[in-house]
């Protein structure tokens, strides 16, 4: 069993990353990327709605039948995204002020959905929670390290307003990397985010490569 | 397939009302809370504009509903002082380069701009964004002009033979907020009475 979670540990963080190897959730990704801050917000937030709606799937697996299954998906996750949504606005208002853009976007996110229907519905309750964790977690990485490079390269800042997110005992983490108005504009607009992802999907594939596994089929584990 | 359909259905219908339950409660759980912090965000947004020092009452709770001359509601918040109003705050848009920019504009009793502060645009990031406070203190340069001062013929960006300036790659972001700030004041030249008024 052990090497199993290993598994899943490794398949959502590198080997089948939600971004970088099965090319899904591609409009946050290219939407919210413009800071490394914004990345890592939107990804926190995916992963919180698909633990939980791996969780509830897996939890009703048995009880949702083929024929209904997606509208069932689709409810979970919609459900979930909304509840995040009125908690945070509510009691963590703070926050919600800087992530509240995104949680509506999650609903609008394969990811979430290609999960439940490639893992959450056949698979045991804990192992399902624990692929939804690391699968949005692997979907946080990618996020904040597109972000990061586009941040960079366009603004020439790293983590700006990191202490809204994560409380201002992160200040530290907010750095100028290069001098103010020297920044590339394009890779804050769109194509930087093509640029970006495109980029680093190579770079994992060379990656792969290089350690001796041959180019992963993409969705090999998904669909 | 009859039991079938019959199957499938109650399994959707009954997760709709389960999830749907577990979502009404949390709305009326939620509610009051949303209600309280959205208060708080719009007296925040309204202090930027109207400093505290002019006011005793909640220009929230004091504010009349009133029609532009296109025809769409604006609420104007009012600050009063001792039950006079002494001045106003509500929300003009222009039209910028990505789309409507949004700005909060303060006015005191007689017209002179407190301050103007952009509530939500879609200006490119880097050129037309330095209408925020935090980005530049563009916008600042508007606190204490009123219609007249200057003239309404300079009430332009400085291409256009105004007094404003614009941005280096962003004329028409600017000339959008100017023309947006330029407009409120003459609504609030035609309105002043009613605006002024008791409730």
């Amino acid at each position: 069993m052990a090497t199993d979670y290993q598994r899943i540990v490794k398949d959502g963080l590198w080997d089948n990353n939600g971004v970088l190897c099965m090319l899904l959730g591609m409009c946050p990704t290219m939407a919210m990327t413009t800071s490394a801050t914004n990345g890592l917000g939107m990804g926190l937030a995916t992963a919180v709605v698909m633990a939980a709606s791996n969780l509830l799937v897996a939890l009703f697996r048995d009880r949702i039948t083929q024929e209904v299954r997606i509208p069932v998906y689709i409810l979970i996750v919609a459900a979930m995204v909304t509840l995040v949504d009125l908690t945070m606005n509510a009691w963590m208002h703070e926050l919600y002020k800087v992530l509240g853009l995104f949680i509506a976007l999650i609903v609008s996110n394969c990811l979430p959905l290609a999960r439940l229907e490639a893992f959450a519905s056949k698979e045991p309750v804990l192992n399902s929670l624990l692929d939804g964790i690391f699968m949005g977690l692997g979907f946080t990485i990618s996020l904040t390290v597109i972000g990061a490079v586009r941040e960079i390269i366009g603004s020439g800042t790293l983590f700006a307003d990191a202490s809204l997110l994560l409380g201002p005992a992160f200040k530290f983490l907010e750095m100028r990397i290069l001098p103010e108005d020297t920044g590339v504009l394009v890779m804050i607009l769109p194509p930087g985010g093509f640029l970006v992802a495109g980029l680093l999907v190579v770079a994992k594939r060379i990656l792969d490569v290089r350690a001796g596994k041959g180019i992963q089929m993409a969705g090999a584990h998904s669909v | 397939m009859k039991d079938g359909t019959i199957k499938h259905a109650t399994i959707l219908g009954v997760f709709c009302l389960g999830f749907g339950l577990v979502l009404a409660v949390t709305d009326r759980l939620t509610v009051d809370a949303i209600k309280e912090r959205a208060m708080e965000d719009r007296l925040n947004s309204l202090a930027q504009v109207i400093p505290a020092g002019i006011h005793d009452n909640n220009p929230v709770t004091d504010a009349i509903d009133m029609k532009n001359e296109q025809g769409e509601e604006v609420t104007i918040y009012r600050a009063m002082k001792a039950g006079q109003v002494t001045g106003v705050a509500y929300e003009v848009h222009g039209t910028g380069y990505g789309g409507p920019v949004r700005l909060m504009l303060g006015l005191d009793a007689e017209g002179h701009i407190l301050g103007v502060r952009v509530t939500a645009h879609k200006e490119t990031p880097g050129l037309g964004d330095k209408i925020e406070e935090k980005k530049s203190g563009w916008i600042l340069k508007f606190t204490g002009l009123f219609l007249g001062n200057p003239p309404a013929d300079k009430w332009k960006v400085k291409k256009d033979g105004g007094q404003f300036d614009q941005f280096a790659g962003a004329t028409i972001t600017p000339r959008g907020v100017v023309a947006a700030v330029r407009g409120g004041l003459e609504f609030f030249a035609a309105n002043k009475t009613k605006m002024m008024g008791a409730k």
